[in-house]
């Protein structure tokens, strides 16, 4: 499948992104600029980590604005599948198409670290080839990554099955020790209501490798690469290429 | 030229420089200097910038080995590390800015080391840094401590560079001055390497990136002053650092090092616009004239002289091919950067700056560099290292509770675990990082190869202050040894030697037998010098700071597979002690946290030895022979065994048993040198230690991976969780962090 990643002044992730989908999942995968609104005719996007334009204002806040952003408004609302991972899932919450918002973590400073994740609900696109409740390793690294909604907002999220990841121990429990940055019902990564955005603070590109820390993350790529295969052998992919110029 | 101030031997003496240094600009110009001229030369002539009173000395140092593609002298040094493709290194002081203001002085250090490796063509792969504080009860220590390591993530984790690895040390000796050393290293190509010679008479010379204000004016002179109690006033001339632009500079230097229009390529470092200018001229044998009115600015009203002098950061200085501007300056377009040209390469070999249509500079660019001032100045033992160097075991009580004295080691800030500084740096981005912080040397993977680098920062200030030389050669071989225990062989090291003010002869002695330290463990493990850095005047109100001649090594790894860490992997391994135990406790990490007292000699060492367990290890990792390996520094057998359990992914225990041939603190808490902690499977002992005694390495089994605690022999018997409690949260508590 074709994947495209966006890249923005101070995308720092997306040489990885690139990495994991191109050389370890065999994907044809490219870089988007953020100044082209051209979505050349990828079958899912990702938005990657890093420190879009220093993250100065508030995290993610500029991003949305840039013209590649308007066109994956489209594409997500045509359906496409979107992922957004740390800096990511903020700028898809800045351009409302995720519920919620990234604030500042509860101990105050950065923290990069391999962390636990309970997969919550394993009926999505990209948990498909998850089991409920399966812990998944892997690193976080950010200041604002505390997840934050209003009590209703969360209250539908849970009951829609829109939460995806928990940070959890060892044991599987999502005690306040095992939340790395304070996050509301340790929340680590959520989906909207389409199920088809998914954003999460923790980040898969990097353990895809076994060398370079696990291989807990390929789960998550494998399952949208099994959604986009499925959907395109049911003839739905070319709808959603039609709404970026195909070149 | 409006309100120039007469420009006198006075107003030199202001600016840093002697009266002799005055004379010697007037004979170069053959008529006094232009307040501007002089701001030139009190900054290329500054310790910072012409390394005066080191220089001399430096040359000492080998340099060169068939691999070393750059040595010193650029902005980076470069090894071959094959493939086609070069590491490229240097290590760098941001001391005085850190110490008045820690977050920005921490941030821009990292900054300068940062652009110093990407103006070489290379792409930074990895950071570490090197940390001196003072006591960790001192009243600013906390604060201080806090700063810094915030800087260091806020600048590296924006940029998007991994940071690897370090080392952070407390001691009273850096109360007033502590020390920030901050190391990258990139991978570059061979053939686009890019150096910083001017060459093309006619090619234009070209600014990019952030636009000049009236930040970090004199910081090289700063730099070249002991600190004093004005030193809060001195705010002022730090920098103020800006990441992002850091990030696009980045990557539109090294997308334009791809296309064919570079000619040469300097970072706007130390004295700025006036030292790039000079030293790509210089270089390249030829002039440059600039217009300083082209420069972008931040600011209205900024004078030449500001303009000269400022260090505002993120900011580089080009030469082009002539005719090219217009695809430079798309490039930077594309990032959203300036590009202005703003003079041109000439032949007259002169340094000529205009402001406002006149000259307010014309300076010839050799004598500025060929007729810097050089000081072979006096040096003198201290007066008290004898007293210092004096230890009577004999008049030491032996600890009653070996196992108190192990807790209170693994507590102490020294030897604690660091997990609460690395955990707030991206050490992953980029995906190179095989091995994180937090073991003997980082391993990073070269992406497409199966190869890999291992990367390590060392220096005990203590062994240097009781015995320069002796301290200066552990230094490198503990370096060395760290990358061994990782299976690398070493490549090439780039040293940061952190002084007091070299005026004074002892700070001078120091110096000096720091510097044939280095030059004799170069020497005898064969590993060039390729970069560095002087910092000297790291004083305040007369007293100078323990010599900290720190080392950053590099080294290859040929299948990085096959890297090692230093945590145990298996229960029913065996557990090898490599190299010879002696009863010294001199300079000793248990000396000064049980008994309060930093004195005797350091530890002995015999380079000899210490090649042959260098060479041992390595091999034995190759054939994939061991399961981990550990170099037994600081607390000695007793804490490198605490820490092999403490890094085991399993939280593995050991039971071992020592010889008790010594003292029972010497045995367990002795630094002896050249001694590796390896654990190995059963079945590989035998023939491991055949080779050992082949190799002429002692290697002595003493115990067993696999016990919910830590045993050795009758002195010690303790829980794993417990040291780990003590171990893992010491420093949060020592610095009432609040979680």
């Amino acid at each position: 499948m074709k994947w495209g990643v966006l890249v923005f002044p101070g995308s720092n992730d997306d040489q990885d992104a690139l990495w994991a989908l191109s050389s370890v999942h065999r994907q044809e995968a490219i870089p988007l600029w953020h100044k082209d609104p051209d979505l050349r005719g990828v079958d899912a996007v990702v938005v990657p980590g890093g420190f879009s334009y220093g993250d100065y204002l508030r995290c993610g806040a500029m991003a949305r604005f840039s013209p590649v952003m308007q066109s994956v408004r489209a594409f997500a609302a045509a359906g496409g599948i979107v992922l957004g991972m740390c800096n990511g899932f903020q700028i898809l919450c800045e351009a409302g198409l995720l519920p919620g918002a990234l604030v500042r973590n509860r101990s105050l400073t950065f923290v990069c670290k391999r962390v636990w994740l309970r997969v919550e609900n394993d009926r999505t696109a990209l948990t498909r080839c998850c089991r409920e409740g399966e812990r998944l390793q892997i690193p976080i690294k950010h200041g604002e990554g505390c997840y934050f909604a209003d009590e209703s907002t969360l209250r539908d999220l849970e009951a829609r099955g829109q939460v995806l990841f928990r940070y959890v121990d060892a044991a599987g429990e999502a005690t306040p020790e095992a939340n790395p940055n304070g996050a509301l019902r340790s929340i680590a990564g959520v989906m909207n209501a389409s199920g088809n955005v998914f954003g999460m603070m923790p980040h898969p590109e990097h353990a895809v490798e076994a060398i370079v820390g696990g291989e807990d993350g390929r789960k998550l790529f494998q399952s949208l690469i099994e959604e986009l295969e499925e959907r395109a052998a049911r003839g739905g992919g070319s709808r959603r290429r039609t709404t970026g110029r195909a070149t | 030229m409006s309100e120039r101030p007469p420009v006198t031997v006075r107003t030199a003496e202001e600016h840093g420089l002697t009266a002799e240094e005055w004379e010697k600009i007037v004979s170069i110009l053959g008529r006094p200097p232009t307040f501007e001229e002089l701001g030139v030369f009190s900054a290329m002539w500054s310790e910072h910038c012409s390394y005066k009173s080191s220089r001399a000395h430096l040359k000492s140092l080998p340099t060169s080995a068939l691999h070393v593609i750059q040595g010193p002298g650029e902005n980076a040094g470069a090894v071959d590390i094959g493939d086609g493709l070069a590491a490229v290194f240097k290590i760098e002081s941001h001391n005085h800015p850190s110490f008045i203001e820690p977050y920005q002085g921490a941030a821009t250090g990292v900054g300068g080391i940062l652009r110093d490796v990407f103006t070489m063509g290379a792409r930074p792969i990895a950071n570490l840094n090197s940390l001196r504080f003072g006591a960790i009860d001192h009243p600013r220590t906390p604060q201080l401590v806090k700063g810094v390591v915030a800087g260091i993530g806020g600048y590296g984790n924006c940029v998007g560079v991994a940071t690897v690895g370090g080392e952070v040390y407390f001691d009273a000796g850096y109360d007033q001055n502590i020390l920030v050393n901050a190391f990258t290293l990139g991978i570059a190509r061979h053939e686009r390497i890019f150096r910083a010679a001017a060459s093309g008479v006619g090619n234009p010379v070209i600014y990019v990136g952030s636009r000049t204000g009236r930040d970090g004016i004199h910081g090289a002179s700063m730099a070249s002053a002991e600190f004093a109690e004005d030193s809060e006033e001195k705010r002022p001339t730090v920098q103020v650092g800006d990441p992002f632009t850091e990030k696009l500079l980045l990557e539109a230097c090294l997308e334009l090092m791809e296309s064919d229009c570079l000619v040469a390529i300097q970072d706007m470092g130390a004295a700025g616009l006036t030292s790039s200018s000079v030293e790509m001229a210089g270089r390249g044998g030829l002039g440059i004239e600039i217009d300083l009115d082209r420069v972008p600015q931040r600011e209205e009203g900024m004078s030449a002289y500001e303009i000269l002098l400022s260090e505002s950061q993120e900011r580089m200085l080009l030469v082009a091919q002539a005719g090219r501007e217009p695809d430079v300056k798309r490039i930077f377009d594309k990032w959203d950067l300036q590009a202005a040209v703003i003079g041109r390469v000439t032949d007259d070999g002169l340094f000529r700056a205009r402001w406002h249509g006149e000259e307010a500079v014309r300076i010839p660019v050799q004598p500025v560099s060929m007729q810097a001032p050089l000081y072979r100045r006096p040096a003198e033992e201290p007066k008290n290292l004898n007293e210092m160097q004096e230890l009577s075991l004999a008049s030491l009580p032996e600890p009653r509770d070996c196992e108190e004295a192990l807790k209170k080691l693994l507590g102490s800030p020294n030897l604690c675990s660091k997990r609460w500084v690395y955990e707030q740096y991206d050490s992953l981005v980029r995906g190179h990082t095989v091995i994180g912080p937090g073991s003997d040397a980082a391993v990073l993977r070269i992406k497409g190869s199966a190869r890999g680098l291992a990367v390590t920062v060392d220096c005990n200030s203590r062994y240097c202050l009781l015995d320069p030389y002796v301290g200066a050669v552990i230094a490198v071989c503990e370096a060395s040894r760290n990358l061994a225990v990782s299976g690398a062989r070493p490549l090439g090291l780039s040293d940061c030697l952190n002084f007091g003010n070299p005026e004074k002869p002892p700070v001078m002695w120091q110096f000096q037998q720091a510097i044939a330290g280095i030059r004799d463990a170069c020497l005898s493990l064969a590993i060039p010098v390729v970069s560095g850095n002087v910092s000297f005047y790291n004083d305040t109100d007369g007293r100078s700071i323990p010599p900290t001649p720190t080392i950053a090594m590099v080294g290859l790894i040929d299948d990085v597979s096959r890297c090692l860490a230093q945590g145990f992997r298996r229960a029913g391994d065996v557990i090898v002690l490599l190299g010879r135990s002696r009863e010294e406790l001199g300079g000793s990490e248990f000396l000064a946290t049980i008994h309060g007292q930093v004195r005797g000699t350091p530890p002995w060492i015999d380079l000899g030895l210490e090649k042959r367990v260098q060479g041992f290890v390595r091999a034995a990792a190759a054939d994939g022979w061991l399961r981990s390996a550990h170099d037994v520094s600081e607390g000695g057998v007793a804490v490198a065994l605490a820490e092999c359990c403490l890094a085991s992914p399993d939280r593995l225990g050991a039971r071992v048993d020592l010889e008790p041939s010594m003292r029972s603190d010497a045995l367990l808490f002795g630094e002896s040198q050249s001694r590796v902690l390896l654990s190995v499977d059963r079945q590989q002992w035998p023939r491991l230690r055949d080779r050992a005694q082949r190799d002429g390495v002692p290697a002595e089994a003493i115990g067993e991976v696999g016990s919910p605690h830590l045993e050795i022999g009758d002195w010690i018997d303790v829980p794993l969780d417990e040291l780990a409690a003590i171990w893992d949260g010491a420093l949060e508590r020592a610095l009432r962090v609040v979680a």
